[in-house]
């Protein structure tokens, strides 16, 4: 027995999904991370805080929100509907929106550790050299905070591989549109189709491991050679 | 122990007592319940407290979850499942007491809708089919999934309605995507809608039994609960009058 028809669509589906929200969440986290290393306000703290929330929150509690506010009586829910696109949840784009939400403290943190790392000094030596701030951010920071976009990448990516709480909240296991793989397995294990379950998670086990390998192994060299 | 008077010391050894006391005698009962029983439980458990002094604590879960925790070992004494064949199962492999199974209600479809004057006495709203989504429990896990399929199939409208379908992993998910709205309307157990007679709110169709196989809800008494009096006496209680009368409150049929 290997993986059926329904189990590869399923693979296919979360792949898609952590690809679309890693890439958004790179361009989403920048800023703030960014934000978060170098400015002196108050609202650090705060916006800290509310980043990482979801680090805490049982997904059941942010799914439970989520399915509210993106429902037709939500704000977002509403927002969405005057723009013609109807509620969210049950549909694919619906896990986009609340994966970002659930995987920005795996990419924002990282970032943020790496803006903080290299600290002032680089950046203001390009503008001694007459850099313009994007311009240093471009050619001085970022090359700077390699390792850190790749923890951050690899980190949301594979966090919303593993995300099952928030999606069985608001995705209604519609096959091909939000039956992802965590949820696949709950639904194989529920039936009592334990070898099915077992193929699946087996899977996901030695895609974690990898994943982390690849952190642990990789990741630090990179940064000694940075 | 100056500061302890006499008086102190005699009132903490009456409390200690009562405690050794109260642990004699009260037994305790764990029950993994269906989730689509919950509010009805409720009910029959403080009833059944206040009748015996024994204590009962209620797992809700989907009977496929208590299938694979019982087997692995979860300490429940009895379990209330959504349907028959899992305590049958379970009594085949060895993990239920031979002889304990019985049917403690016969659960009803509704096809519900928060919105007054939605659903129509009849299900015709299915055949007009002017809604986003219709939710249903997952037909492979939730007896009511299946029935909800069946009935579809029976109307001659599945292959219509399935693009619209959204999937519970429960009933009780299910009630709540149509309750938040997200869903227009949804087959759930007519338990979850109606009290004291009457649906509670929003627009409903019980849907006739003819459209679908009854759904038998067994109870069983696990090979954990076998030398537990306190788990006996659920038992006993679930099929006397009392019990019963709170069942048929809420819609099922005995």
């Amino acid at each position: 027995m290997t993986l059926s028809a329904a189990d590869l669509t399923a693979v296919w589906l979360t792949i898609k999904l952590a690809a679309i929200v890693t890439a958004l969440l790179l361009v989403i986290g920048t800023p703030i991370a960014w934000w978060l290393a170098r400015t002196r306000s108050p609202l650090k703290g705060p916006v800290g805080a509310v980043v990482a929330l979801p680090l805490v929150l049982p997904p059941t509690v942010l799914g439970f929100y989520l399915l509210l506010a993106m429902g037709p009586h939500g704000p977002i829910g509403r927002m969405t509907q005057a723009m013609g696109l109807g509620t969210l949840p049950f549909t694919f784009w619906g896990l986009v929106v609340a994966s970002t939400f659930y995987s920005l403290p795996f990419v924002v943190q990282p970032l943020q550790n790496a803006f903080e790392a290299f600290g002032d000094r680089p950046l203001e030596a390009a503008a001694t050299l007459g850099a313009a701030p994007l311009d240093a951010f471009f050619s001085v920071a970022l090359p700077l905070a390699r390792p850190g976009y790749l923890t951050a990448a690899v980190l949301g990516f594979a966090h919303t591989v593993g995300e099952f709480g928030v999606v069985l909240m608001i995705g209604g296991d519609i096959p091909g549109q939000t039956r992802v793989v965590s949820v696949l397995i709950y639904d194989h294990v529920e039936a009592t189709e334990y070898a099915q379950a077992n193929w699946l998670a087996a899977s996901m086990v030695v895609f974690s491991f990898l994943v982390l390998l690849v952190m642990y192994v990789w990741a630090p060299n990179k940064k000694r050679g940075g | 122990m100056k500061t302890l008077n006499t008086k102190t010391l005699k009132l903490f050894a009456l409390i200690g007592l009562s405690l050794a006391g109260g642990l004699a005698q009260a037994a305790e009962v764990q029950v993994a319940v269906a989730a689509n029983f919950a509010e009805p439980m409720k009910v029959i458990a403080a009833k059944f407290e206040q009748a015996t002094g024994d204590k009962v604590a209620v797992s809700l879960g989907s009977t496929g979850k208590f299938y694979a925790q019982i087997k692995n070992g979860a300490p429940y004494d009895v379990m209330l499942s959504a349907d028959a064949e899992t305590p049958a199962k379970l009594v085949r492999e060895g993990y239920a007491v031979p002889g304990s199974q019985f049917t403690y209600s016969i659960g009803k479809l509704v096809l519900w809708s928060p919105k007054p004057r939605y659903v129509d006495d009849g299900g015709a709203v299915l055949k007009k089919g002017d809604f986003r989504h219709l939710a249903v429990a997952n037909p492979k896990l939730a007896p009511y999934g299946e029935a909800a399929m069946e009935t579809l199939a029976k109307l001659d409208v599945l292959s219509q309605i399935k693009p619209k379908l959204v999937q519970g992993e429960n009933i009780a998910q299910t009630y709540q995507f149509v309750a938040s709205g997200n869903a227009d309307l949804g087959f759930v157990a007519l338990s979850q809608v109606y009290e004291d007679g009457k649906i509670m709110s929003g627009s409903a169709w019980i849907v006739p039994a003819a459209l679908y196989s009854p759904i038998r809800q067994d109870a069983v008494l696990l090979a954990k609960g076998k030398g537990n009096p306190a788990a006996a006496a659920l038992l006993d209680f679930l099929k006397g009058p009392q019990a019963r009368a709170v069942i048929r409150d809420y819609g099922y049929a005995l």
